[in-house]
């Protein structure tokens, strides 16, 4: 699609000359845009400058008739290996050198390209099929000519046009409003088909045309819009309408409505087209699926290229050989060296050369041309048995698991690192008001902490029952506005809306929801809108309002009124008013359309009484019947409508308080307006201009809304200025976080009691909220801040400037916010808890025994983040926390005790004090320090440090930093990097890791978008990982494997026979076989099992996270594996050539005939060389091989009786079928494969007894008694519990010890500490199996799941230093190589910024020691080495008292 | 892309795992579906491979192959084999001179005679073949160069012989007919054998020169132009000889129209080209003319050949083979040696495999626990 934007604005040719030269200067970073109606007479079309905009229709197909085939294949082409194949079958079109017949040749890559030429032109015929249907769904637009809204397809709507909008209608282009039916000039928009994002937003008409006081008319527009280029910015939109005056007025994103997205609650809009078709940001920010390469891929592809190698190898011994065998006969040339077709004699060399390129198109097989595309149907299997699992379906939302990325499912198996946003990924994100503080008075909500717990049992009980209605509180409120789309439906295609009469299906829902009035008064309250105040804090309030009342009635000054009976009156003013909750009721719709719904419900009320499904389902005349009646209503009482909705629109709040929505952006903002009105302070509306609240005694008062200044990441904090009614005070309100906050305090000025008060409130509010951190609640300050006129005057006239300005607007304004954002007043805090979400301790433990590493990155502050970590088992209270906090100037110089540790005192330590390694550690940084760590100087040693720690944990980090460190580690440490998060803000980190996973939860929808794999709940990922990574991992590494061995083995076979044709390039295998053999007869089986395998039982894999290592470490498809399989391969052909070679050897056998069994033979032998690799063996296996063997036959057979004279050179007429009658051949078909298989299947069996690898070992698991079986997990699951073995016990499967119980051998290891601990459990468990068991094999396998303790099992870090099982050394000699490292220069030490918090031993330190290459990290606990410690060292016993809270808080070094 | 291919599949799903909800309002549940396939629970046998597991295939292999081994063994040992070389490389060969002048353009035939003696007399029907040596009939180009439509008497095709036949695919503008190297290097010895009586004289050993083609060559692949029926008509003329042949396609068997021309079984047997540079080639069969006289009873034979082919130009051998046939077909210990070999292996990695089980592998009765 040729974008046309490149050359819009060059060539406007403008009445206004003058104007248009002035801007040239800025023509490329503008667009301007003038109504068509101007233009719209005949002769001045070719004048009209928007002409050059594209065009409102859309065209996502790639392809039409007449250049697909190009297109196509052009594309396919730029896949190396399809030129490859391609270059081969062309080369065969060369006489000299072709080997088989050309247009044969041709065939496989026909096939390959036809193939996937079907599947683009498929999709591409589904997308035309959308366009079309998008293309012609009809809007009203401004016709000159008629002089009112004409119907018009979608694609005949230009930039410059009026269109005309009702409600529930998509938008078919990106409009800038400049009327609306609703009274306050308001328009409301759903985007989620944008976002995602279900709550309504508000929308402004512009300016200018906000007094209008008639209807608005298009024939009297004539003012130029002035705005940026299309861009994909969603959240972004400048400009400026300029009036025929001269006026200016700038446009902001409020102005712009976007395509796609469906209008609500508003009856009638209308706008100008500002950019239509390709250049709207929806479909700018349609930028289709994404690709990714897999490790496993890129592994593959190495040995792609080695496969190349080996084919240059061949073809150059070949030609060689030629190049000899000719040269043997000299001058004398026998009689069947034929010459070339020109009668010419070629020489040796030039018969050598000749055969190389012939030889590349024999073997041409040994570059497996249909792997890529066995690979992505295997995938794409794959990815459907994972959307088809159960398991990972939540029913609660009715979603399952999203594959957005198809082609990396594999993985899946092989993450090393997760990182992990907190919240609603890790928690719920359902956020409950818990606490809160006033005025420096703690109100502790009791009350309601027992009726949640209270309800959580309830809950748990009803889930079952309940669960079928789907009600989950949020969803309730969207069901009103959402026409039967589920939230969790992706969102990536706004096109795919339906194109039926929207208003149609809307009336329908509207329907269903007047009926829900009727039939289901008792309509689910969500929990946490639930909240019962504390009393005290109630009485205040009720006192307080009551005072207020008072004063106000008797008209006193409100200043009289006591300070914290103020403070706590504007704490609640400020919870209700500084946010941007939008109010509704799900009956605001029917309201403002109440003769609509009075017909409806009267129409339905006999309905609505049976049964509202039924009328969803009812006959099409029904809706029939709606329509006339709308289209009545419409024409006839339209006007009258409109007046009483217009007079209904103040009125109907009363009438619907009690069903108040509440619609927030972030749910912590609906928690707090519903806390609000549990102490009836609630706000009933809010207008853009104007909030009102309604309080009790004082009742409704409106707020002038001056400003709102938006929460952003950067200020962590929100503001709105407002005219306190009761005061006419210019107040600003500020929520936000508490270190910033808390930063912007005015300093109470200590002399007055006033400043006292100010200070002891402030004092007081800090150690609450240092209180409600360590609960694990997220806490937010209130402050507000009283402006004088003239100060606000002064802050006012330099926001305007701000807000007018094209470049820069967005920094402009944030300065602007900081200005006013300063010496505030303290009101109070809250804490809101975030509930963990269901599974996530179990989640995080299970995955942490897979050897994942798991980081989690939040925005939160550092107590919330760690009491959550420590709620979720991230952080261990057993394990040591070094928390670092650094300031900005001396943190590099902090630093640098990291890597200039005097080696001499190092080894001096070590020789006299007995280290014994730490295994436990936990990381904590803060955003701040993350910022320098993140440094190009400092990143190594930061990761040296993090990678020591067996948790990390960075808090107030921003969406950037997440994304840094997730690169940092990704490309640092070459590892393989999860991203997991919710919303908006882990959106960089989940793009830049391997792969991303988005939480289809509250935040909307856009980290679902950047993600490759979407789920419902975080503990959905442990089956996603354990089972279905672990499975995708294996299969498709075992399928690559066999792939290159399966070709391999099949072009040895030609190459061995080279020896025996003087290296002529001749081939005993009929060209038809050799050219369908990969394609046809052993396709299916290596599919079956490439999807279906399973080496072992999901429940087994369940149970013993640690066999996830076995993807993690590559084990299944290591690079040596490629050499062994080739070997095996070369070994297997060898078996398979000379068999028959021997067999026939000086026999009146003619070349194809000997061919064929060989054919045969390589068949058998590559389906059973399959078959021990097979795990599970289904039906559909048996099946796949049996019809591998009879396709083969068939066409075996069918093409040796089709034609006597055909298929030259082979012509193989009755060939087999004279074999069949051969008793020699089926004697072959017999030993051959036992012969070629034998060391393969030997090696199996050795291996699966000798040393027996942990997937061998789970497998063996599976085969047990469902019940011991259970009993054997639910013993290993109580070892891997116990604290100190966090490793899997079993790694030490290898039969070591034969004898019985008897490990203590095993364990001779030197006395340390730790170590004596690990073994006393470990014979205690083993005491008690050995008891417990009661089959002897049951015994026998505890025995086998018993724990070696050794360094494999302490430390976290053992994937770095990959030990294969069964070849454990003895620990020590591992101890005595930390020692020798330990030498090196790059020692760590921690220096005093580092707080390290031991709870065991409390008085240590911690010694980290850097090693510059991956070698495994030593971490040296050295007990005395207090004598070393510079005195500012601190070090701090981790009691999490309060005050120890706090002083960790203020270690600022 | 692949994506919107894969939605399109979802949705194939039937809502049938929304059954236990049941309620009327409920709108078709995306829950999947608990089937064994989709849930990937498929009933399946999972062998695993342990030394206990894998024991009894090792013993079974080697307790089959071995006796079948031992029968192959026995089988090719009973069949009788005379090979005799009668290239004439050394001095003292009879043959030698005429292997030193034969060459293709030697019009004037030579003919030698080998005296043999076989030792035990050739019970059943004997086969009589014509073997070389390292002579590559599975060369590429060679393989390649023949029109098998030709063969088929094809009219359009005799006239204009496929393009693969070149260089011998016409000499002077007029078609050969055959075509091709294949056919131009027809093998074209004469051999005659001669029972020495004890008293001395020379008796012919009648040789059967029908029957030793494929019959599907004979009577499908092959066939003359115009019928069998005066071939000389149907080929002079229009056509000329292989360069190499020192008589044209019709007169390969004046005698018998039914084995001339195309069809002629020598041809035949030529044109199916060889696997391996040392073949050979079925010549004559020496049919058994009673049960109770051998068919080639032990005695002294003389072997008289004509001698046209020159081989010695790329180090050929030429061979005489007679040897009786089996079920197996030629004599050929290498496949019960083979069986015997293998089963042996297999034998003995089943005591290995038994000593590890038995050594390191106790707990394979966990394995052998069957699910």
């Amino acid at each position: 699609m040729a974008r046309r934007s490149s050359e819009d604005t060059g060539t406007v040719k403008a009445p206004e000359s003058r104007r248009q030269r002035k801007k040239r200067s800025k023509e490329n970073k503008t667009r301007t845009v003038h109504a068509n109606l101007l233009y719209d007479a005949a002769n001045k079309g070719e004048e009209n400058p928007n002409r050059h905009y594209a065009n409102n229709k859309i065209k996502t197909t790639k392809y039409t008739v007449l250049s697909f085939l190009p297109k196509n294949l052009f594309e396919q082409f730029h896949r190396f290996a399809n030129v490859y194949f391609v270059f081969i079958a062309l080369l065969n079109f060369v006489p000299v050198v072709n080997a088989f017949q050309p247009e044969l040749a041709l065939a496989p890559v026909v096939f390959i390209l036809s193939v996937t030429a079907i599947k683009d032109l498929w999709e591409d015929y589904r997308r035309h099929r959308s366009d079309k249907e998008i293309n012609h769904m009809d809007c009203l637009v401004f016709s000159r000519a008629e002089r009112r809204y004409v119907e018009k397809y979608w694609k005949e709507v230009r930039v410059g046009d009026f269109i005309r909008l009702r409600c529930n209608e998509i938008l078919p282009a990106d409009v800038l409003l400049l009327s609306s039916s609703d009274p306050d000039r308001l328009c409301h928009i759903e985007t989620a088909t944008l976002d995602g994002e279900t709550n309504l937003k508000q929308r402004q008409v512009v300016r200018s045309f906000f007094d209008l006081d008639c209807e608005f008319d298009p024939l009297k527009y004539n003012s130029i819009i002035e705005c940026e280029k299309p861009n994909n910015d969603l959240n972004r939109f400048r400009g400026y309408i300029i009036h025929r005056s001269g006026r200016r007025d700038a446009l902001y994103k409020e102005n712009l409505l976007l395509r796609g997205c469906t209008i609500r609650n508003t009856e009638e809009a209308v706008g100008i087209v500002i950019y239509a078709g390709h250049e709207t940001k929806a479909m700018l920010n349609n930028n289709g699926p994404r690709y990714k390469r897999s490790k496993l891929e890129r592994q593959m592809n190495v040995d792609v290229f080695w496969c190349v190698v080996i084919l240059l190898v061949l073809c150059l011994f070949a030609a060689i050989g030629h190049g000899l065998w000719m040269f043997q006969y000299g001058d004398k040339r026998p009689v069947f060296d034929v010459l070339s077709p020109e009668g010419t004699d070629l020489s040796p060399i030039m018969s050598a050369i000749y055969l190389f390129l012939t030889m590349i198109i024999v073997f041409q097989v040994l570059i497996p041309i249909s792997l890529f595309v066995s690979i992505e149907i295997v995938k794409i299997c794959q990815v459907y048995f994972i959307h088809q699992d159960m398991d990972l379906y939540d029913e609660e939302t009715d979603s399952h698991l999203q594959c957005r990325a198809l082609n990396i499912t594999e993985d899946l198996g092989q993450m090393q690192y997760i990182f992990s946003d907190k919240t609603g990924t890790l928690t719920e994100n359902k956020m409950v008001f818990r606490r809160c503080t006033v005025a420096g008075v703690e109100y502790s909500h009791d009350a309601n902490a027992k009726r949640l717990a209270m309800y959580q049992e309830m809950d748990s009980e009803e889930e079952e029952c309940t669960s079928h209605g789907g009600t989950l509180p949020r969803r309730d409120s969207v069901t009103s506005h959402q026409t039967g789309r589920r939230p969790s439906e992706p969102a990536s295609c706004p096109s795919t809306q339906p194109s039926a009469a929207p208003w149609l299906v809307s009336s329908a829902v509207l329907l269903f929801s007047c009926c829900r009035l009727f039939t289901d008064k008792t309509c689910s309250v969500p929990q946490e809108k639930d909240i019962t105040p504390d009393p005290k804090l109630l009485d205040k309030v009720n006192d307080c309002s009551s005072q207020m009342d008072f004063m106000r009635f008797h008209s006193q000054p409100m200043s009289q009124l006591p300070s914290d009976l103020s403070d706590t009156i504007d704490f609640f003013i400020a919870l209700t008013i500084c946010n941007t909750v939008v109010v509704s009721s799900p009956n605001q719709p029917s309201l403002k359309f109440s003769f609509l719904s009075l017909f409806i419900v009267l129409l339905c009320c006999p309905l609505c009484q049976c049964n509202c499904s039924h009328f969803l389902m009812m006959p099409l005349w029904l809706t029939q019947h709606l329509k006339d009646l709308y289209l009545y209503i419409c024409e006839n009482c339209g006007s009258c409508c409109q007046e009483t909705s217009n007079y209904d629109g103040k009125a109907s709040w009363n009438i619907e308080e009690g069903e108040l929505r509440y619609e927030a952006e972030s749910p912590d903002e609906a928690a707090l307006v519903y806390a609000a009105r549990a102490y009836k302070c609630s706000l009933v509306g809010r207008l853009p201009d104007q909030v009102t609240v309604e309080l009790p005694h004082l009742g409704k008062l409106s707020f002038e809304l001056l400003h709102t200044l938006g929460f952003d990441s950067t200020r962590k904090r929100m503001s709105v200025v407002v005219r306190h009614p009761l005061t006419d005070q210019i107040t600003v309100y500020t929520k936000g976080a508490d270190s910033v906050i808390m930063d912007l305090i005015k300093p109470p000025n200590t002399g007055n009691s006033k400043g006292k008060r100010q200070k002891k409130i402030v004092c007081r509010t800090q150690n609450y909220l240092n209180l409600y951190a360590a609960d694990g609640l997220r806490t937010l300050c209130i402050a507000k801040k009283i402006l004088s006129q003239e100060e606000y005057a002064c802050w006012l006239q330099r926001h305007l400037e701000a807000e007018t300005a094209i470049q820069g607007r967005e920094q402009l304004l944030f300065e602007s916010a900081l200005r006013l954002e300063t010496n505030l007043q303290l009101l109070g805090a809250t804490g809101i808890e975030d509930r963990l979400q269901d599974g996530v301790p179990e989640t995080i433990a299970s995955l942490r025994k897979a050897g994942l590493q798991i980081w989690v990155l939040t925005g939160d502050k550092q107590e919330t983040a760690v009491n959550i970590a420590y709620a979720c088992k991230l952080l261990d209270p057993e394990e040591e926390i070094l928390t670092l906090n650094a300031d900005s100037q001396e943190a590099c110089a902090l630093f640098a005790p990291f890597d200039l540790h005097p080696s001499s005192s190092l080894s001096s330590s070590s020789s006299h004090a007995a280290p014994f390694l730490v295994h436990r550690l936990g990381l904590v940084i803060d955003g701040r320090t993350l910022a320098y760590a993140l440094d190009k100087s400092l990143e190594d040693k930061f990761l040296a440090v993090a990678r020591s720690c067996r948790s990390v944990l960075c808090c107030r980090s921003t969406p950037l930093q997440k994304s840094m460190v997730v690169k940092l580690v990704r490309n640092k440490l070459k590892v393989m990097t999860l991203a997991i998060g919710d919303g908006a803000n882990d959106v960089s980190m989940i793009q830049v890791a391997d792969v991303g996973v988005g939480i289809s939860g509250q935040e909307g929808m856009q980290a679902v978008m950047a993600s490759d794999f979407a789920l419902p709940r975080f503990r959905y990922l442990q089956k996603l990982l354990l089972v279905h990574g672990h499975w995708c991992y294996s299969r498709l590494a075992n399928m690559i494997l066999y792939f290159f061995y399966k070709n391999a083995m099949f072009v040895a076979l030609i190459f061995w026979f080279q020896f025996y044709c003087g290296f002529s390039g001749s081939a005993m295998i009929d060209q038809w076989y050799l050219i369908f053999f990969n394609l046809m007869f052993s396709a299916f089986p290596q599919l079956i099992t490439g999807t279906l395998d399973k080496d072992v039982s999901a429940e087994t894999l369940q149970h013993l996270p640690q066999l996830y290592v076995n993807g993690q470490n590559s084990e299944e498809y290591k690079p040596y594996m490629f050499w062994m399989n080739m070997i095996d391969a070369f070994y297997q052909s060898l078996m398979c050539f000379f068999i028959p070679y021997f067999a026939y050897a000086d026999s009146d056998m003619d070349l194809f005939t000997w061919g064929t069994p060989i054919t045969t033979l390589a068949l058998f032998t590559i389906l059973l060389h399959l078959g021990i690799e097979t795990k599970t063996w289904t039906w559909m296996n048996w099946l796949s091989i049996a019809f591998s063997i009879a396709l083969f036959f068939t066409v075996a057979l069918c093409y040796n009786a089709s034609c006597p004279t055909c298929y030259s050179p082979s012509n193989p007429y009755w060939t087999m079928q004279r074999l069949l009658q051969d008793p020699l051949f089926y004697l072959l078909c017999i030993i051959t494969p036992v012969a070629a298989l034998l060391p393969r299947y030997f090696y199996r069996a050795c291996q699966g007894t000798l040393f027996p690898s942990p997937v061998q070992v789970g497998r063996q698991l599976d085969k047990l008694p469902a019940d011991t079986r259970r009993n054997i997990l639910s013993l290993t699951r109580v070892k891997v519990g116990s604290p100190l073995s966090p490793k899997p016990p079993f790694l030490s499967l290898s039969k070591a010890s034969p004898k019985g119980c008897n490990k203590n051998d095993q364990r001779s290891i030197s006395g340390s500490k730790t170590l004596e601990a690990t073994q006393g459990q470990a014979d205690e468990e083993e005491d008690r199996s050995c008891l417990s068991g009661p089959t002897d094999s049951e015994m026998h396998l505890s025995d086998l799941y018993t724990l070696v303790p050794s360094e494999i099992d302490t430390l976290p870090y053992t994937k770095d230093a990959p030990q294969p099982a069964g070849e454990l050394q003895p620990p020590s000699t591992e101890v005595s190589e930390c020692l020798d490292k330990t030498l090196e220069p790059s020692d760590v030490s921690l220096s005093s910024w580092i707080t390290s918090t031991p709870l065991l031993t409390p008085a240590d330190s911690v010694q980290l020691n850097l090693l510059p290459d991956g070698a495994p990290q030593c971490v040296r606990y050295s007990r005395n080495s207090e004598d070393r410690l510079k005195p500012d060292h601190a070090v701090h016993p981790a009691h999490r008292t309060e005050q120890e809270v706090e002083q960790l808080l203020h270690t600022k070094l | 892309m692949m994506a919107s291919s894969y939605n399109a599949k979802e949705e194939d799903g039937h809502p049938s795992g929304a059954s236990g909800h049941g309620g009327p309002g409920v709108v078709k549940s995306k829950k999947p579906d608990n089937t064994a396939f989709k849930q990937q629970r498929l009933p399946a046998w999972q062998p695993i491979l342990t030394a206990g597991t894998v024991l009894p295939a090792f013993f079974v292999i080697g307790l089959i192959f071995i006796p079948i081994g031992i029968g192959l063994f026995v089988t090719s040992n009973n069949i009788k084999e005379f090979e005799i070389d009668y290239t004439g490389v050394d001095m003292d060969s009879p043959c030698y001179t005429c292997a030193k002048n034969s060459s293709w353009n030697n019009t004037t035939p030579c003919t030698c005679s080998v005296d043999f003696t076989l030792e035990q007399p050739f019970e059943s029907n004997v086969f009589m073949y014509y073997g070389l040596s390292n002579f590559y009939q599975n060369h590429r180009r060679y393989v390649k160069s023949r029109d098998d439509s030709q063969l088929n008497g094809g009219r359009s095709a005799l006239m204009e012989p496929s393009k693969e036949c070149e260089p011998y695919r016409k000499t002077d503008g007029v078609p050969i007919a055959p075509c091709g190297a294949i056919a131009n290097s027809l093998f074209n010895d004469t051999l005659e054998l001669f029972h020495i009586d004890s008293n001395g004289s020379r008796n012919a050993v009648p040789l059967v020169k029908k029957g030793i083609a494929w019959w599907t060559d004979k009577h499908v692949k092959f066939r003359n132009p115009g019928g069998n029926n005066n071939l000389t008509l149907a080929f002079q003329g229009d056509f000329s000889k292989p360069v190499n042949w020192r008589k044209p396609v019709y007169e390969l068997d004046p005698s018998d129209p039914e084995n001339n021309g195309f069809i002629n079984e020598d041809f035949i047997v030529w044109m199916r080209t060889a696997a391996l540079p040392t073949f050979r080639k079925l010549y004559r069969i020496i049919q058994k003319k009673s049960s109770t006289t051998p068919t080639l009873p032990s005695g002294k034979y003389t072997l008289d050949i004509t001698y046209n082919y020159p081989v010695l130009s790329f180090d050929g051998r030429k061979r005489m083979i007679l040897s009786t046939i089996s079920w197996m077909g030629g004599k050929n210990p290498f496949l019960g040696i083979a069986y015997i070999t293998v089963g042996s292996i297999c034998f003995f990695l089943g005591v290995v495999l038994l000593i590890i089980h038995y050594k390191y592998d106790t707990r394979n009765n966990s394995a052998d626990i069957p699910n």
